[in-house]
């Protein structure tokens, strides 16, 4: 292997080119031993402080990261900065600053507005992970979501990916179009057309309005969480309606190619888009995501601060 | 993987050559079959030394450990006619040196099946040097289990230790100076089989499959 | 202070060097007597700017800007007069606020200021404010508007349109559907599906440009658009134009330069309302305002303080400050590229504004017998934008290290100079 460096901070999907994608998954395969193994502990990250900046609740995602830093011995500081103390606009900048107090080398921030960790890059010294900004991405997400593929399918290129739901408002919609592209997958986009974004025609995928059409052709398919509010500002009628046009249901699982998966990102939403036993059943591969999000996020952890960081190196 | 070539090097295959030779020229230490003969010692030593190899579990440290724990296996299982477990112990994760350089890619470790604990695990390495790679290597040996005895086995001892390790068992000791490089040729990955002992520069850029650049 | 100039070897909107000469504040034949003289052979001169929106948010959030710091960046950037937006706190609904901002300006004394009235109490846009009285005050209104937000519901902008014609008032509109641009955050477009940010259509800003140019001809009333960013509202403009209605239009510098792609790193110092645009309205944008559809270049300077603006991009304000750059990015934009001359800039940025706002002492042709409210400006120099230099007291500046052409070096109010050297007089 030659020697791939991945860009100081991880912000966006579309940053990793298809050789740094790889490094990720492969190092995550690596890594993914340390499960099934008595130490689950490795002592490459000693010293080195990783801090979870969660404006937006998260006991899963926050988890995850914990445990990865924690696995390869990082000290890990978690600041939650939800809360009725904080109002919004005014804590990014002084907790940027408190942050470089700290001494993180990493920061994992996830926060409800798209672009925040874009801001707080300018202003720490650290290497910043996106963990889900607004309606933007969520990298780590997608990098998990294509290793669990990968595992399962044997493989990614020419994959037939297809996306369902509420792409409009899912980072994790964003995230994964551009690196199951990135690394040879087709991947089309199924939702309502109030539920995609204008200017959906310059993103490397299909799309289509129509999911039982799709499926006999994918062999994953991903269902997006929908939140029953967008039924207010009129993105569907009623969940009734969206259920039944673009809900997984167990007949249209039937239709699906023997070996297909699903897959959820979490949390979901039973009975609106994914019915129980789907989500249940042997094709569902959701419980394994959760595993697989700690290997991945370890590779991400120890590709980022492993090395030299870029102070620390003379040129 | 391409197999590497090195560049400016004048096979000359036989003749030693006084070590007093062209700077610019790497020269052989071990030919190809010198290569064969000294892993088929190191087998022989290691049965020998372990009465049998009934408890014995071979694992190369990467990359070219491997390929040559995988030999010795061979060589092993042939004298003795029993099976004997062979995997690999990647030992980037607990090297002392991480923060020297940009991040390393992972090697693969694979625990045989049946584990490590209660056997001898007979570490396998190209070259020995400095020692911190071993000392790396038993550190993540120790978190994959308890073996009840750890001997290293090098294809060459080039000196310079900076820490207490010492071989068990070594294809050929090689005295070098610092400045000097020593390239481990193996036909699986580089076409032929050689050690070579060359000037600290000879055009080959260090990468991190190069063992030199890793001592 | 010399009551009395001789600018020496000018170029009167980029014509011939000649001498001006000034006294007692206007414009003269003769070399007045006891004159201080400019050797300022080459700068080019126009008429004073006059800015017809710019937000000097006083009374209110003075931390942002003063109606002191505001106008001398005004006069720096070479303005004689300026607008100033109502949607202060209290809001500039009524004479008494309008006269307050008139006054704080003539205590300035760096440019004229003429406040702009809300068509709404509170800006609500419920109920009309009272426009008369602001009509009749001191402050002498005749631009109204609620800008900030737009006067969506289209009976009280029919009222509005109908009403002032008593006093050939203008309702200048800030053409914005609220329900199609509820929490929007960028243009929509590639840009917006890509970032991940609520998208403003373009038909937010068109679909109410088409019903106030139809609603102002039916009425026989007037209505200026703010800051028009799209291309379909210049179509619509021209359209109108072309029926003969009562119809005019401001473009901002920032709308002619800069296009959405510059919020890919989602820096708030490029948000602003309405937002930043593709590179194919940019094109129309000039297209219009070089052939007189955009009648006017309006600054919409929108200081900010620190706090609003270095934040995430949602929670951050929307506004960029231009009074001191205008001109500069006017030049980059429309005279470097030939879409204009100096007479064309000196009509959009003079004389089609003041024409608009019915201000009779300014815009006028630089011959003798003219108010002498001008600018010398050094068409040649370069400079580099540095926001710490700033005179406005906010930094929220889009093109902070670019380095933009020409540069402001006196400014003349009445006869009297506002700036000299390019510093404040």
């Amino acid at each position: 292997m030659s020697a791939i460096r991945l860009p100081r901070h991880l912000l966006s999907a579309g940053d990793l080119s298809r050789d740094e994608a790889l490094l990720v998954l492969d190092t995550a395969e690596e890594l993914a031993q340390l499960a099934d193994r008595p130490i689950k502990k490795l002592p490459t990250l000693r010293g080195r402080t990783v801090v979870n900046l969660f404006f937006e609740d998260s006991t899963r995602t926050r988890t995850s990261f914990e445990v990865a830093a924690k696995r390869l011995s990082a000290d890990v500081i978690n600041f939650s900065a939800k809360g009725s103390s904080v109002s919004k606009g005014e804590s990014l900048k002084d907790t940027a600053l408190t942050l470089e107090a700290m001494g993180a080398d990493a920061v994992v921030c996830r926060h409800s507005a798209s672009g925040a960790p874009h801001r707080l890059a300018h202003w720490i010294r650290g290497s910043v992970v996106n963990a889900g900004d607004g309606t933007h991405e969520h990298p780590t997400q997608a990098l998990l979501d294509a290793f669990t593929m990968r595992r399962r399918m044997g493989r990614l290129e020419g994959l037939h990916v297809a996306v369902v739901g509420d792409v409009l408002h899912s980072r994790v919609a964003r995230s994964n179009t551009l690196l199951l592209s990135t690394l040879g997958a087709d991947v089309t986009l199924v939702a309502p057309p109030t539920l995609l974004p204008v200017g959906v025609d310059s993103w490397p995928c299909a799309v289509s309005y129509d999911l039982d059409s799709v499926l006999p052709k994918s062999d994953v398919v991903m269902m997006l969480r929908v939140q029953r509010e967008r039924m207010h500002a009129s993105f569907f009628p009623t969940t009734r309606e969206y259920s039944r046009r673009y809900g997984l249901d167990a007949r249209r699982m039937a239709n699906l190619p023997d070996d297909a998966i699903v897959m959820h990102p979490g949390p979901m939403n039973r009975g609106v888009e994914i019915a129980a036993e789907v989500a249940d059943s042997v094709r569902s591969t959701i419980v394994e995501q959760v595993a697989n999000g700690v290997s991945v996020r370890m590779a991400v952890l120890y590709l980022l601060l492993g090395g030299a960081l870029d102070e620390e190196v003379g040129a | 993987m391409t197999p590497a070539q090195p560049s400016g090097l004048r096979p000359d295959h036989g003749t030693e050559r006084p070590v007093s030779g062209d700077p610019a020229v790497a020269r052989p230490v071990l030919e190809e079959p010198d290569v064969g003969r000294a892993l088929t010692r190191i087998a022989h030593e290691i049965v020998e030394r372990n009465r049998g190899a009934g408890d014995v579990v071979v694992m190369g440290i990467p990359t070219r450990g491997v390929t040559l724990a995988r030999r010795i296996r061979e060589r092993i299982v042939a004298v003795e006619g029993v099976e004997v477990p062979v995997g690999s112990v990647d030992a980037t994760m607990y090297r002392d040196d991480l923060r020297l350089r940009g991040v390393r890619p992972l090697e693969e470790t694979e625990i045989p099946a049946g584990g490590i604990d209660g056997r001898v695990v007979v570490l396998v390495d190209d070259v020995l040097f400095s020692g911190r790679t071993v000392r790396a290597a038993l550190d993540a040996l120790s978190d994959l289990g308890r073996p009840r005895a750890v001997q290293l086995a090098v294809l060459i001892d080039r000196g310079h230790r900076e820490l207490p390790i010492r071989a068990d068992y070594v294809g050929k000791n090689l005295p070098t100076s610092l400045r000097e490089t020593v390239h481990v040729l193996l036909r699986e990955t580089d076409g032929r089989d050689g050690v070579l002992l060359g000037p600290a520069d000879l055009g080959r850029p260090p990468t991190a499959d190069t063992e030199e650049a890793a001592r | 202070m010399s009551r009395a100039w001789i600018l020496r070897g000018v170029r009167p909107l980029g014509a011939e060097p000649t001498d001006l000469y000034v006294d007692n504040g206007v414009l003269v034949d003769e070399a007045p007597a006891a004159a201080e003289v400019l050797d300022v052979g080459g700068l080019i001169a126009l008429p004073g700017l006059v800015d017809l929106h710019t937000h000097l948010r006083e009374p209110g959030r003075e931390d942002a800007e003063t109606v002191e710091t505001g106008t001398l960046a005004a006069a720096l950037g070479g303005f004689t007069a300026v607008h100033a937006m109502a949607n202060t706190e209290p809001v500039a609904d009524v004479a008494g606020v309008v006269e307050q901002v008139w006054r704080l300006g003539q205590d300035a004394g760096h440019c004229d200021v003429h406040p702009v009235g809300a068509v709404s109490v509170g800006l609500r846009g419920e109920q009309l404010a009272e426009l008369g009285a602001m009509a009749e005050s001191a402050a002498r209104v005749r631009v109204f508007s609620d800008d900030g937000k737009c006067v969506h519901d289209p009976l009280l902008m029919r009222r509005a349109l109908e009403y002032v014609k008593s006093f050939g008032g203008v309702i200048a509109q800030h053409a914005q559907d609220p329900r199609l641009t509820a929490d929007a955050q960028m243009n929509e477009g590639v840009e917006s599906a890509r970032l991940g940010l609520a998208g403003w259509p373009a038909v937010a800003e068109e679909a109410v440009i088409a019903r106030d140019c139809l609603l102002a001809a039916h009425v026989g009333g007037r209505v200026h658009f703010c800051h028009v960013s799209t291309a379909g509202s210049v179509e619509l403009v021209r359209w109108a134009k072309g029926k003969g209605w009562n119809v005019t239009a401001e473009v901002t510098p920032h709308h002619l330069l800069l296009t959405d792609e510059l919020v890919g790193s989602y820096d708030p110092v490029f948000k602003v309302n309405p937002p930043l645009r593709t590179a194919e309205d940019v094109a129309a944008l000039r297209r219009g305002l070089a052939d007189g559809t955009i009648d006017a270049v309006a600054t919409d300077h929108a200081p900010h303080s620190l706090e609003d603006k270095e934040t995430e991009w949602a929670a951050a304000a929307f506004g960029m400050t231009g009074l001191e750059t205008a001109l500069s990015v006017v030049v980059e934009a429309m005279l470097s590229t030939g879409e204009l001359d100096w007479a064309g800039v000196a009509d959009r940025m003079s004389v089609r504004p003041a024409q608009i706002g019915r201000l009779g002492g300014q815009g006028q042709p630089l011959q003798p017998g003219a108010p002498a409210n001008l600018v010398l400006v050094d068409a040649d120099a370069r400079w580099t934008v540095d926001p710490a230099q700033s005179a406005s007291r906010s930094r929220n500046t889009p093109y902070a290290a670019r380095e933009l052409p020409a540069r402001v070096v006196a400014t003349f109010l009445r006869g009297r100079p506002t700036v000299l050297d390019g510093k404040p007089a």
